[in-house]
Formats: C-alpha cells, sequence, structure tokens
C-alpha cells in the first residue's frame, strides 16, 4: 500500500514540473491557459491525493479550492481577458525557448539537490521528494516571470508560482487551513487587480507588453 | 533619597522640556524654565553627593515604562553617585548661566525645548540599568543635542556642523548597540544584573571593549573619531557647548567605565596599552590643535579633546593595574580619572561661560579680532584667568590635582609584570607631560591675546561687562576650582566608593591628613597639599607686590614709549594668535600637516605679497574622505538600481535566490 501511495504522489507531483516546462515554452497565448488549467487540475488531484494518503479531510477543501478556482475561475476569467483585450496572437518571449528549457532543466537538478540534501535527516521521503517538486514548480515560475513580456503570461507564470507553494505545504503536513484559504483567496484578489491593470495599461498604451511602460519611463532597455 | 530622587528630577527636565515647546516664545520663558532646571540639577548634584558620603548602596527602580512585561530599570550605585553629582554641578552651573546670557538669544524657541531635556537624558544614560534604557536615553541626549547644535540654524557652519555630528552619533550608537548585544549573550537578559552574570570569554570581552572605545570614545572625541567635536561643540549657544565639553564628554566616559569596568568583567591586560596609546594621542594631538586654532570657541573644543585623551590614558592605566591584580594601583588610576573628569566639567564649562559672555559682548569669538578685555570686563577676565589656571594644571588649583595624581600612577608602573607595558607607559607619562606644557602654552596663547593688551576691532573696545546671573553661574564654577584645588582630600575620599566599586580597592582615606594633605601611595611618601602651596602663593605673592609697590611705585614716570619708529601702531600689529603659535606650528610641522606659503609678486609688480599658513587634520584627509568618497561612489553606483524595469527586478529578486540557493547547496 504504502509504495503504491508514494508512487502516484510522486507521479503527480512529478506532472505538474512537467507541465510547468510545457508551460515555459507555450508560446501561445490560449494555450498557455489551457496548459494553466491542467497544471491546476493536477495540483487538485495531486492535494486530493495526499488528503486520502494522510487522511487529512481538511486537505479535500483545498483541493476543491484548488479546482474550482485555479482550474476553472482563474483560466477562464483571462480567456475572456484575453478574448477582450484582443491579443490571442503570439507571446513573445524576450529569451529563446531553447536556453529558458535548459535553464529550467538547471533549475529542477538544483532543486531536487538542495531538497534531497537538505532533508537528508528526514524521515518522511514521500514529503522530501514532494518539496523538491515544488521547489522545481516555484522556481519554474519565476523563470517564466523573468523571461516573458507579456503581462498575462507574467499573471500565469505567477499562479502557477502559487501552485508550487500549495504543493509544498500540503506535502509537509504544515500549512493551517486557514492559511491556505486565505493564500487562495489573496492569490484571486491578485489576479482581479492585476485584471483591472491590464486594462488600464492597454487602455493607455494600446499594448499589454511591459516594454511599453518602459518605454513610458523613458528607460532605455 | 537614592534613585528615586534623581529619576524624579530626570522626569522633571523632561516634562520641563514639554513645557518649554509650549511657552517658549512668552518673554518669562527663558528665565523661568532655564531656573527650573537650574533647581533640578541642585537635587541631582545633592542627590549624588549625598548617596557619596553617606555610602549608601546601589538602589534600584523599575519603572513601567518602555518594554512591555521589561520596563525600564534605573539604578543609582558609587558610580552613577559621582556622574550624577558632575552632570548636576555642571547643569546647575548652565542654567544659572542661562538665566542670564539666554536673554540674548534671538530665537529661544529654537534652544528652550530641548535644553532640559537634554539633561534629563543624560540623566537617564547614567540611572539606566539595562542595555535599553541606555541605549536609548543615550539616543536621546544625542538628538537633543544635536537640535541644540543646530539653533543657529541659519548659519551655514552650524548646519554642516549639525550634519557631521549626526553622522558620528548615529555610528557610535550603532556601535554601542552591537557592544550590548554581544554582551546579553545567548540568553538574551538585557539587564545590566544579567550581563554581569554572563560568564564571557577573552576574545569576546575584548571584542567588546573595542566597540566600547568606538561607540562611546566617539562621542567623548577620542582621535581619529574627534572631528565632529570641534565643529559641533562651539557651533552650540555657549552654555550648551559648556554642557556638551563639559558634562555629554564626561556622560561617554561614564558609558566607557560602566561598560568595561563592571558589565563585562576581567579583561586580558594587552588591552590597555592600545587605550593608553589612544589616550595619549588623543591628549597630545587635541592640545596641538587648540594652539593652532583661532577660534577662541574651537580652542575650548580641542581642548576638551585632550583632556579626554587624559582620561582615558588614566584608564587605560586602571585596566592594566586591575588586570595584573594590582587593585590599589587601579584604584589610584580610577581616581585620577574620575577626578580628571570632575575637575575638567568645572574649568571647561568655566571657560566657555567665559566664551559666551566675551561672545555677547563683543559679538566676536576669534582671537585676533579680541584683545583687552581685561579693562573692559575685570570680573569676566578675573574669572577667565582661575579658568585657565586650572585648566593648564597650575597648583593650587584643581586641574594640578588630577594630573599630579596621574603622573603618580604613571610613576608605579615599573611594579607591572609586563614588559611592553613597563616600557611603554612611562613613554606615554612623557607625551602626557608634553601635552600638559602644550595646554599651558596654549592657554597663556588664549588669555594673553583675548584679554590682555590692546583692542583690536572697535566692538571689543566698546564691550561691558555681563550681567550677574552669568557672573554668579562663573564666579561658582571659578570657586569650585580653587576648593578643589586646596581642599582634593574629600573630592578624593568622596570618589572612594566609586573606584572601589569599578577595581575592587580604593585610595586610604585623605580627609584626616594634616595640612590637608594628599598622599595617595602611603609607601612612597609623594604628597602634594594644594592648601599649603596656596598659603606659599599668597604670602610670596604678597610679599613681591608689596616689595615692587615700596620700591618701585613712587619711582614711576609717565612718558612716550620707544615705537620702533612706527609712531601710532595699529593694534593689529600686536603679538597675535598666529603670533604665539607659530614657533610651535613649525616645529609640529609634520603631525600636523603644517603648511605655509609666501607667494611675492614679481619686480615690477604691485600686487601685494601673499603669506598663508595653516594646519590640517590627518584623520580629516586621510580617514574621513577617503571613507566618505566610497560611500558616495557606492551610492550613486546602486543609484541605479532605483530605476530598473519590473522585469529586471523580478529577474535580481529571482537571481539572488538562485544564488542563495546554490550556496546553501555547496555549502552543505
Amino acid at each position: 500500500m504504502h509504495d503504491y501511495a508514494f508512487d502516484i504522489a510522486h507521479l503527480l507531483a512529478g506532472s505538474l514540473v512537467l507541465v510547468s516546462f510545457m508551460l515555459i515554452y507555450q508560446d501561445r497565448i490560449f494555450a498557455l491557459l489551457n496548459v494553466f488549467a491542467l497544471q491546476a487540475l493536477l495540483l487538485a488531484m495531486a492535494v486530493a491525493w495526499q488528503a486520502y494518503i494522510q487522511g487529512a479531510h481538511h486537505l479535500y477543501a483545498s483541493a476543491a479550492i484548488a479546482l474550482v478556482f485555479k482550474a476553472v475561475i482563474v483560466p477562464w476569467a483571462l480567456h475572456r481577458m484575453v478574448r477582450r483585450l484582443g491579443i490571442h496572437r503570439d507571446v513573445e518571449t524576450v529569451v529563446g525557448v531553447v536556453p529558458t528549457m535548459l535553464a529550467g532543466m538547471g533549475l529542477v537538478a538544483l532543486s531536487i539537490l538542495l531538497m534531497l540534501q537538505l532533508t537528508a535527516a528526514a524521515e518522511n521521503a514521500l514529503a522530501r521528494e514532494d518539496l523538491a517538486f515544488a521547489l522545481s514548480v516555484i522556481l519554474l515560475g519565476m523563470l517564466m516571470m523573468v523571461t516573458r513580456r507579456n503581462a498575462v503570461s507574467q499573471v500565469v507564470g505567477f499562479m502557477s508560482l502559487e501552485n508550487g507553494l500549495i504543493l509544498a505545504a500540503t506535502g509537509a503536513q504544515g500549512m493551517p487551513f486557514v492559511v491556505e484559504i486565505s493564500v487562495a483567496f489573496s492569490v484571486l484578489i491578485a489576479m482581479i487587480v492585476i485584471g483591472v491593470f491590464l486594462f488600464r495599461i492597454r487602455e493607455r498604451f494600446d499594448s499589454v507588453d511591459i516594454e511599453a511602460l518602459d518605454h513610458f519611463r523613458g528607460e532605455r532597455r | 533619597m537614592g534613585v528615586a530622587a534623581a529619576a524624579t528630577t530626570a522626569a522633571v527636565l523632561l516634562a520641563l522640556s514639554l513645557g518649554a515647546v509650549a511657552t517658549a516664545r512668552r518673554r518669562w520663558a527663558p528665565a523661568v524654565i532655564y531656573m527650573l532646571s537650574g533647581a533640578a540639577c541642585v537635587v541631582q548634584a545633592l542627590a549624588g553627593i549625598a548617596a557619596l558620603a553617606t555610602r549608601a548602596g546601589t538602589t534600584s527602580l523599575t519603572v513601567p515604562i518602555g518594554l512591555p512585561w521589561m520596563g525600564a530599570h534605573l539604578a543609582q550605585d558609587a558610580l552613577s553617585s559621582v556622574f550624577l553629582a558632575l552632570l548636576g554641578t555642571g547643569g546647575a552651573a548652565a542654567s544659572f548661566y542661562a538665566a542670564g546670557y539666554g536673554r540674548h538669544e534671538h530665537e529661544p524657541q529654537r534652544v528652550l525645548p530641548f535644553f532640559p531635556g537634554f539633561l534629563g537624558a543624560m540623566t537617564l544614560v547614567i540611572l539606566a540599568a539595562d542595555a535599553f534604557t541606555f541605549l536609548l536615553s543615550w539616543e536621546i541626549m544625542s538628538l537633543l543635542s544635536w537640535a541644540l547644535v543646530l539653533a543657529h540654524h541659519r548659519d551655514e557652519g552650524s548646519r554642516s556642523a549639525g550634519y557631521l555630528y549626526l553622522v558620528m552619533a548615529a555610528f557610535g550608537t550603532m556601535v554601542l548597540l552591537l557592544a550590548f548585544g554581544l554582551m546579553a549573550g545567548a540568553q538574551g537578559g538585557y539587564e545590566f544584573a544579567a550581563i554581569r552574570a554572563v560568564e564571557r570569554t577573552p576574545g569576546i570581552a575584548a571584542l567588546v571593549l573595542g566597540l566600547m572605545v568606538i561607540g562611546a570614545g566617539s562621542k567623548a572625541g577620542l582621535v581619529p573619531l574627534h572631528v565632529w567635536l570641534p565643529v559641533a561643540h562651539p557651533a552650540a549657544p555657549s552654555h550648551v557647548s559648556a554642557l556638551m565639553s563639559g558634562v555629554m564628554t564626561k556622560v561617554a566616559v561614564y558609558g566607557f567605565i560602566r561598560v568595561c569596568f563592571d558589565l563585562v568583567g576581567p579583561v586580558d591586560w594587552w588591552m590597555s596599552p592600545i587605550i593608553i596609546v589612544i589616550g595619549v594621542g588623543t591628549a597630545v594631538m587635541g592640545i596641538l590643535f587648540a594652539i593652532m586654532d583661532g577660534d577662541g570657541k574651537r580652542i575650548l573644543a580641542f581642548s576638551t579633546i585632550e583632556n579626554i585623551g587624559v582620561i582615558f590614558t588614566a584608564l587605560g592605566l586602571a585596566l592594566a593595574f586591575r588586570a595584573n591584580g594590582m587593585q590599589a594601583m587601579a584604584a589610584l588610576a580610577m581616581t585620577a580619572a574620575l577626578l580628571h573628569a570632575v575637575n575638567h566639567m568645572m574649568f571647561k564649562s568655566l571657560l566657555f561661560m567665559v566664551m559666551g559672555a566675551v561672545l555677547n559682548a563683543t559679538g566676536r569669538k576669534d582671537l585676533d579680532g579680541l584683545g583687552g578685555l581685561i579693562h573692559r570686563m575685570p570680573a569676566t577676565s578675573f574669572l577667565a584667568l582661575v579658568g585657565v589656571t586650572a585648566i593648564s594644571a597650575l597648583p593650587p588649583l584643581n586641574g594640578f590635582v588630577s594630573e599630579w595624581l596621574l603622573f603618580q600612577t604613571v610613576l608605579q608602573s615599573p611594579r607591572l609584570p609586563q614588559p611592553a607595558l613597563q616600557f611603554m607607559v612611562p613613554a606615554a607619562g612623557g607625551l602626557l607631560a608634553l601635552a600638559a606644557a602644550l595646554a599651558a602654552a596654549c592657554f597663556v596663547r588664549f588669555y594673553g591675546v583675548a584679554f590682555l593688551g590692546r583692542a583690536r576691532s572697535g566692538d571689543v573696545a566698546a564691550a561691558t561687562e555681563t550681567d550677574r546671573w552669568s557672573l554668579g553661574a562663573m564666579a561658582g564654577m571659578a570657586l569650585l576650582c580653587v576648593l578643589a584645588g586646596i581642599l582634593p582630600g574629600y573630592l578624593v575620599d568622596l570618589l572612594a566608593p566609586a573606584a572601589d566599586l569599578v577595581v575592587g580597592a580604593r585610595i586610604a582615606p585623605q580627609g584626616g591628613n594634616a595640612w590637608l594633605t594628599l598622599v595617595p601611595v602611603a609607601d612612597v611618601r609623594s604628597s602634594y597639599s594644594g592648601f599649603l602651596v596656596m598659603v606659599f602663593v599668597a604670602v610670596t605673592g604678597s610679599a613681591v607686590a608689596w616689595l615692587v609697590h615700596r620700591l618701585a611705585s613712587q619711582r614711576l614716570r609717565r612718558g612716550p614709549a620707544w615705537d620702533c619708529g612706527f609712531p601710532n601702531a595699529d593694534p593689529i600689529t600686536q603679538y597675535g594668535g598666529g603670533s604665539v603659535a607659530q614657533p610651535i606650528r613649525r616645529v609640529m610641522a609634520s603631525v600636523l600637516a603644517a603648511h605655509e606659503t609666501v607667494l611675492m609678486p614679481r619686480p615690477g609688480d604691485m600686487g601685494p605679497a601673499r603669506h598663508s599658513a595653516g594646519v590640517e587634520d590627518l584623520a580629516w584627509s586621510r580617514l574621513y574622505l577617503p571613507v566618505a568618497a566610497a560611500v558616495i561612489g557606492a551610492t550613486t553606483r546602486l543609484n541605479g538600481l532605483q530605476f530598473l524595469t519590473i522585469r529586471r527586478y523580478l529577474g535580481l529578486v529571482f537571481a539572488s535566490l538562485i544564488l542563495l540557493l546554490v550556496g546553501l547547496a555547496l555549502w552543505n
């Protein structure tokens, strides 16, 4: 039973990392949103599985939140936003796909190396692996925020970073439920605020390319 | 009595500050506020002296103000009592002086609200018995004195002095914070009682001592941390200068003694030569700059640096003797340090008050603009004479007693077991003697140029004697100088409990000695009686005066003076400040970085020849300017970080995170 539980948790967390890689090279915005929804779905499954094997019932609620908010509402809202902004064309990356993928691989290697080393004393092998994957997802999310120019894909990067946080929290059996709910809500509110800003930016500059902001501030690239 | 009385005066002083905020612009405000703070200071002085005279033990008090669940711990032991008495005396003199002097202040609202609070904060520093209260009061003291330095803020010099002072004060407090943080140890007990109980390794103790030399030394004015002092002390109104020089530097000395002799526990002997070298260097450099300077108040401020050097030398000796278990000798050195602190408070306050009176009467404080004041302000000039005699360490006044005690300590150095100290201490003694001689030269110049001779400007020729309050306060201080000079035994006995507290021994009681003699080390039989010296000076002086009068006065003829071929010589041709300083500037040229240039016009050129001479503070050009340039350079570079794009900020955060993670991975 235990090995079986371990394998499935491993599979789900590993697929989250895999989907993060898909996010990195996905350069069409609708595809990006769909992949993000897939990641959130996987997250919900991973959390639910953790709830089942840990016997922690409140984690089911977390899973439900992830499913409803992250996998349905956020992608749907972003979809609508993109449609209304009329930017359903290419997503431009600043750095090419290949270097980004290579950097991503390096980050995953770093986080696995680090986490397995740091938690060598810990009993729970499951938590160790989970933490390593979660850190990878977080770092890949940050990488995405750094390498993208489009504001919408930066939002997606931010959300995927937050997915990594949730994964870490459920794996480590640490985060209290209240905190988790408030994090979920704050992410939702962040999305609303960012959405509002997106529209304001577009109104002002006819673009959501954040380079426009830099030009406006008189910066050189 | 005990600590409650002193704490109450501190509260009264702080409340007075708040009261002054509301009333500073009223006509009656200066007199009332200065009188009330003077009264509070008198109570403080009495509380300190009474505790010393009755050998009262430590009294403590916890006030529920400050950090939650901790409160502020206050305590008064013998050491606090000494400095409380010092603070009360100096504060009372400055307050009563200001009752007259403060009337001339153009903007009393810039001085009144800060003055009592400054006194109150210094009281709290002395009474503090936990690190938090100590540092908070220390910082309030720094900030309020900074506000007082800026009282004449329309003056460009005052503004830059204030800025320099603020930077140095913040730096000093930060270093003190580190020192207390090191002392608290892992348990995090910040009460002094808890800090005393912690066992420290010698390395930590030495580190704390080093930090205290920097932290307290920057407030006291140790070279090379002294640069703010000669600009900030004179920039304040004179009664505040008197407080800053006479009292605030002593509060810094108190902080040093409290931490290094009381809280930190035993210290290895090898720290003491460092302090002695710094002290002696401070003494010599301070007085050299005093001789070179042309501004009366700056001369006094530089002389404060010299006296602080003397005090720290004595403290270094006390440390050396204590580390070798020679408690009696350590007590002698500690007594010399405390006595010199008290004496310096008396004569430095007196001299700053004199300069304030001169400044009010003439509007000038540059030596080469003054002259001949003895005819216009005879009472002030007489009191100034007492002050300069005392500060030049001439018997029978008080400055001599403490320096003599210090030299008695230096003479005991062959008893020290370490050869390094055996060689070094006599050399330090020689340099101290040089500093003492230079101090005498400095104040001959000060008094001779400013008070004797003929007036060098019209303002000075029209000067009138200062007001009664100022004269009263100055006369009080002059009287104390004389009394401390001829009755040193009683003063030494009062200081004994403090020395006993910090070095574990005291010098023998002196009060009952015949002819009021001071016998610090009984078996060496060196002794000094200020009273006998005074009687001798009085008798011989009167005899000489009588003889001169008897033999010469009748034969006095008045006739034209020989004028060297220049009739109606201008007063500016008198021997001036620069003239007295010149030989010493030439001799000490390398130490002072003295420069002198003569520009001769070519034959046929009608332009004037120019001679310019000056000195430079090497600490400023070699230490402060490079540090300032480095800071400015770094901040200019980093300023670019304010204007990055959002993505670059994200990238920066990301990169630093990755860097830290990689570092962590490698470190493991």
